[in-house]
């Protein structure tokens, strides 16, 4: 990992770059691994954009298009700074990490996957990471093998290492569970995957935004994130490759930019990253999320885990006070700032309702993990989640609702 | 205003018409997969009336409110009365506005009814989309 000078924390000057808290009381927004809240900056960048600079990147020959395509390929080179990528452009623009991962499984999947080969998949994975590899299945006759869950929410190791084999063509894995905040040991599983000539796709949706992730240390083949859970803006995401393989992959959507030359019949293709970016792009949103990767920098990757892990360990400290509450997932100190939880007796849509009438916003729902539900036995649970700007106080806020809805529901009989 | 008022509460502390009809005419059950929420409806039709109805399932307090609420609404009305309810005759019964995802929780249970009594399986307002 990069060594990273550790900054004092400055949460209020923090706070207010975002309007949304502005509010008294302030909006206690604890659905941070949904998305995250846009900081003044990034919204006054992409404003900057479209007051002064609005055009089409590469193609306009006149001043304003020419630094369109310079903000464009400069948040390029910002992302490739962030997670260390040897060039700007083995970083792909998406829209998304869904977007990332189905480019991989249609480009990558559709020359080096075939029948009986193996793709090694969790089952804490977001459905993000596991319905593209179902439809490549389908499409190839691939079988999909999966890596089980300890009670605790961590990875079962044993079992992963007996699933590897020969046969294994890809290990596609989350780096942080969105729902049980598990960090997953990614750096063994890259190697022991390595060993048997795997490759190794890592959704880093949830790790991205809150820890320096390195991939050449890492050394995964390729590597996918969303803006908007960085303080970003939607409509951006990114796809990271190792180049051979980039270079290699046949393209996903074909059209305008990520040709060289075009005849009737055949075209040839032009160079990365070009040839996985057709069409017109997000321009304002990759400005963006060039400078929420400023904003989150400045502020500190290192320090923004630190209050995390603080907020993290206050958190479960006061809802494990609760009478009649599940914690799901693995201890604070082995997982990210996300808390699932149930309430016994109270469905988990109520609780969240009854939340939102308390100025918190939490998500309740099976938060696109319907077969890690299903492990844990429930159908749904409430989910809080941390991020940068949060504090004691949304925390305190969310308990006495918490306690509130506890006094509402509970003397009440549950069909 | 609140969701958690105490009619909608009422209803859910103490639900009308909750259970199932040994003997009936029609039997449904459905759910709402994005939140697991799922009501079965029991009718007993006489003369094109419904003449004894029940619900069960397991949901939050709208879904089960807004099923307790409907069952006493149909309750000797005509298979053609009950077929004109709709996604408005729901909401004025709960009677506060709701976001999209609580909106689905209130509508289940005309859903499973509807879908039940006349094979209708669209989420009520959505019909004709
Ligand atoms: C772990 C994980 N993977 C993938 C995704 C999908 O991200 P997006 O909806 O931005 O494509 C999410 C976000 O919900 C996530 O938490």
């Amino acid at each position: 990992m990069h060594k990273l000078e550790f900054r004092p924390f400055d949460i209020e000057a923090i706070r207010k770059d975002f309007p949304i808290f502005t509010t008294d009381p302030p909006l206690a927004f604890l659905d941070n691994a949904a998305s995250t809240q846009t900081p003044r900056p990034v919204v006054e960048a992409m404003d900057a954009y479209y007051d002064t600079y609005r055009s089409n990147i590469h193609r306009g020959i006149y001043r304003i298009s020419e630094e369109a395509t310079e903000q464009y390929e400069r948040a390029r080179e910002k992302v490739a700074q962030l997670i260390n990528a040897p060039r700007s452009r083995q970083v792909i623009f998406t829209r998304n990490t869904t977007e990332s991962i189905n480019l991989v499984a249609y480009s990558w999947g559709s020359t080096n996957i075939g029948e009986g080969d193996e793709i090694v998949l969790t089952t804490m994975e977001h459905h993000s990471n596991l319905v593209p590899w179902q439809l490549l299945a389908q499409r190839t006759g691939a079988t999909l093998r999966f890596v089980e869950i300890t009670d605790e929410g961590l990875l079962d190791f044993t079992q992963l290492r007996d699933l590897l084999t020969e046969k294994t063509k890809l290990v596609a894995i989350g780096h942080v569970s969105n729902v049980l905040g598990t960090i997953n040991p990614i750096q063994s599983i890259i190697d022991m995957a390595h060993a048997v000539d795997a490759k190794v796709i890592v959704d880093a949706a949830q790790s991205v935004p809150h820890f320096q992730v390195d991939v050449q240390q890492l050394d995964c083949d390729f590597l996918a994130f969303s803006g908007h859970k960085m303080c970003g803006p939607t409509g951006i995401g990114v796809l990271y490759g190792k180049s051979e393989l980039l270079e290699e992959m046949p393209p996903f959507l074909g059209g305008g930019s990520m040709i060289r030359s075009v005849e009737r019949d055949v075209s040839s293709y032009a160079e990365l990253p070009a040839k996985f970016e057709a069409g017109t792009p997000s321009i304002a949103e990759a400005i963006g999320l060039g400078h929420a990767i400023d904003y989150i920098t400045q502020a500190n990757l290192a320090a923004i885990h630190v209050h995390e892990q603080e907020l993290l360990k206050y958190a479960h400290q006061r809802l494990e006070q609760i009478e009649g509450i599940t914690l799901y997932g693995p201890a604070p100190h082995q997982k990210m700032g996300v808390i699932s939880f149930n309430m016994e007796g109270i469905h988990p849509h109520d609780v969240a309702g009854i939340l939102d009438t308390h100025g918190v916003a939490v998500r309740a729902g099976h938060h696109c993990a319907q077969p890690l539900m299903k492990r844990l036995d429930v159908i749904a649970t409430v989910r809080a989640s941390l991020y940068l700007y949060n504090t004691i106080e949304d925390v305190d806020r969310l308990y006495e609702g918490l306690c509130r809805a506890q006094k509402l529901m509970t003397r009440r009989k549950i069909t | 205003m609140n969701i958690y008022q105490e009619e909608l509460l009422d209803h859910y502390e103490n639900p009308s018409n909750y259970g199932t009809l040994p003997r009936c005419t029609i039997s449904h059950e459905e759910d709402n997969p994005l939140c697991g929420d799922q009501i079965r409806i029991d009718l007993l039709i006489e003369d094109d009336t419904v003449k004894e109805v029940r619900f069960c399932g397991h949901g939050c307090t709208i879904s089960l409110a807004a099923a307790s609420m409907l069952t006493e609404k149909i309750e000797g009305k005509s298979l053609d009365e009950v077929k004109q309810l709709s996604k408005d005759d729901i909401l004025d019964m709960i009677g506060i506005p709701l976001g999209p995802v609580r909106l689905k929780c209130a509508l289940l249970a005309l859903k499973v009814l509807k879908a039940g009594a006349y094979g209708i399986t669209a989420w009520p307002g959505e019909e004709d989309e």
